[in-house]
């Protein structure tokens, strides 16, 4: 049978996919691919839909070996220097990696998560609708752990399709927009002051549960313990050290802490792809730009499809494919102080 | 609606959520209207509502703002909130086992201490409680109980532990928990159950549902590892009672 073999591979890199989603009562958070619109671009690549399940590639390089048949993928996300047997290969773009040959992709430049879509999809066994990997949970198919050199994953033989490429729009620059709530009256002006007005640096422990901010401490009112309620992707919480913690894909449903803000829905990927040590700044939004962004941003992730386009005349600049230098950035594993937020 | 029933807050909470406050404070009334709330909405769908988390004081909504906006859907949400009533009797009712203290429950004997009371005293108030699920959240099947005995309540341990068992039975401020998956805690250890919450590969998948009323009974470590190994093949070693 046709598959994919991953050859060699870092940490935090999993299947996934659109998340799972109506299991947050029970208490099981929807996972899925911290960057969507760089998930839907790798699908849009190759005719998938658009939350099909893909490889979400960490930091670190990795390699994959075509066995038994040729295989179709498309990578999109953060670029890395990418080649198929020393022939180097661009991003934002689909291709085939011939029978037995391995493609190689070195670290993430200029972001930190990179997607590997594979023609056909990924074939697992869905759990509450969705392959995405939630380790905690003992969830996520073909594997339900980060993948593994050695690591199988069952593949369609390609099909003669050429390869495409995809049109993004330039990426988006500047602060990340958020929105002030649920618990923004726990904090007072000059602590909303100092969210909006400081640089912020992502944390070397940060994973895929939360990334935490490195910057002033944010003091609270009345104390930093309230009653657990619910949490959303993007929610900034600040926990007693005053320290905020975005949580992110893999975050606890509910917290004990107090969420000041919150990353809008049309930042978080941008946000998901901020490298640990990065510095950025947040800024504050109105409810009516954010819905209108993230209405924006649904048109975006729609038109995906209508921005494939067949490679033919297109010259491939190898030479600038090959130019950046290679940069890693250090991400922990699976920090457990991110889960002291239990209430 | 009247005096005691006050409208509930609407607090943003990202552009795609909204939560529907019903208190600040762990308070039986707030949870009861949370509860129905949650029921009302999955009764009564509400264009662009995708999904709702209960918990002890308010009702977390999630929509799709392609769908629908925040003013829109907080003013459907607060109407629905003025005319949705508790659930009646027909909640369900579970007996769970728990191997108390030992190696099971590390902090029995300090908690007895702490509250000057034997650790058999102890068991006793912690089994003789009736509880319900006000919530389950944070890990899949981790349930926050309401209802535990007043002399029971004391503050978090100091230094959370980094890791507890899958089962562990602990009690934390004012709740009562059961935890399915082992993961950090403040709480202290009470026992464990070899009843799983949440199990793959089982129908129900989750066993509990916010609003369910739960009891504990002691059971030694004998029928405890027995159990453990017929909730291992599958089965529901937690007993259903009729109400």
């Amino acid at each position: 049978m046709t598959r994919l073999v991953v050859s060699s591979i870092g940490p935090v890199s999993s299947v996934q996919d659109g998340g799972r989603h109506g299991t947050q009562r029970y208490g099981l958070t929807p996972s899925g691919a911290m960057d969507r619109l760089a998930l839907a671009a790798a699908n849009a690549l190759l005719g998938n839909g658009a939350c099909a399940a893909a490889v979400e590639i960490g930091p670190f390089g990795a390699a994959f070996t075509a066995r038994e048949g040729a295989v179709g993928i498309a990578l999109a996300g953060s670029p890395r220097n990418a080649d198929i047997a020393g022939r180097a290969v661009a991003f934002d773009a689909s291709m085939t990696i011939p029978d037995g040959e391995t493609l190689t992709l070195g670290f993430a430049k200029e972001g930190a998560f990179s997607y590997l879509a594979l023609e056909g999809g990924i074939a697992g066994e869905p759990m509450f609708g969705s392959l995405a990997v939630n380790a905690r949970a003992g969830l996520g198919s073909p594997y339900p752990r980060p993948l593994q050199p050695g690591d199988v994953l069952p593949a369609t033989a390609a099909a003669d399709a050429g390869e495409r490429r995809i049109e993004l729009p330039a990426a988006v620059e500047g602060p990340i927009r958020a929105v002030l709530g649920p618990q923004d009256d726990e904090f007072d002006d000059s602590a909303k002051a100092l969210l909006f007005d400081s640089e912020w640096r992502i944390s070397a422990t940060s994973d895929r549960m939360g990334y935490r901010l490195e910057g002033p401490a944010l003091r609270h009112l009345h104390g930093h313990n309230i009653v657990s309620d619910g949490t959303v992707d993007g929610s900034i919480q600040v926990p007693g050290n005053g320290a905020p913690i975005v949580l992110m894909r893999d975050r606890g449903t509910t917290g004990g802490y107090p969420k000041i803000a919150a990353v809008i829905t049309a930042d978080f990927g941008r946000f998901a792809q901020l490298p640990a040590g990065t510095s950025f700044r947040f800024k504050l939004v109105s409810m009516a730009e954010a819905q209108a962004a993230a209405r924006d941003f649904a048109k975006l992730l729609a038109s995906l499809p209508d921005r494939v386009r067949a490679i033919e005349n297109f010259d491939l600049n190898l030479e600038a494919l090959h130019d950046a230098n290679v940069a890693g950035h250090a991400v922990s594993a699976v920090d457990a102080g991110t889960w002291l937020a239990h209430d | 609606m009247n005096a005691s029933s006050p409208q509930p807050r609407l607090l943003p909470n990202g552009d795609s959520a909204i939560t529907v406050e019903f208190s600040r404070q762990i308070d039986d009334a707030a949870n009861q209207r949370v509860l129905a709330l949650d029921r009302a909405v999955r009764e009564t769908p509400i264009d662009g509502v995708t999904e709702t988390i209960p918990t002890y004081r308010s009702l977390l909504v999630h929509y799709d703002p392609c769908a629908i906006d925040f003013d829109t859907l907080g003013a459907g949400l607060l109407a629905l909130a003025q005319t949705a009533r508790p659930q009646k009797a027909e909640s369900r009712r579970w007996r769970i086992p728990v191997a108390y203290g030992g190696e099971n429950g590390a902090d029995l004997e300090e908690v007895a201490k702490a509250l000057g009371i034997t650790p058999d005293d102890v068991i006793a108030r912690h089994a003789g409680g009736q509880y319900r699920v006000a919530m389950i959240g944070f890990t899949p099947g981790w349930s926050y109980l309401s209802g535990l005995d007043r002399s029971l309540h004391m503050p978090r341990r100091h230094s959370p532990r980094v890791f507890t068992p899958a089962g562990t039975i602990s009690i934390g401020g004012v709740q009562a928990g059961i935890q399915c998956l082992a993961a950090p805690s403040g709480w202290h250890l009470l026992g464990r159950t070899p009843v799983r919450t949440y199990q793959q590969h089982r129908e129900p998948i989750f066993l509990l549902e916010p609003g369910d009323h739960v009891s504990f009974f002691a059971i030694d470590a004998g029928t405890f590892a027995e159990q453990e190994r017929a909730a291992e093949r599958g089965e529901i070693v937690a007993e259903r009672v009729n109400a």
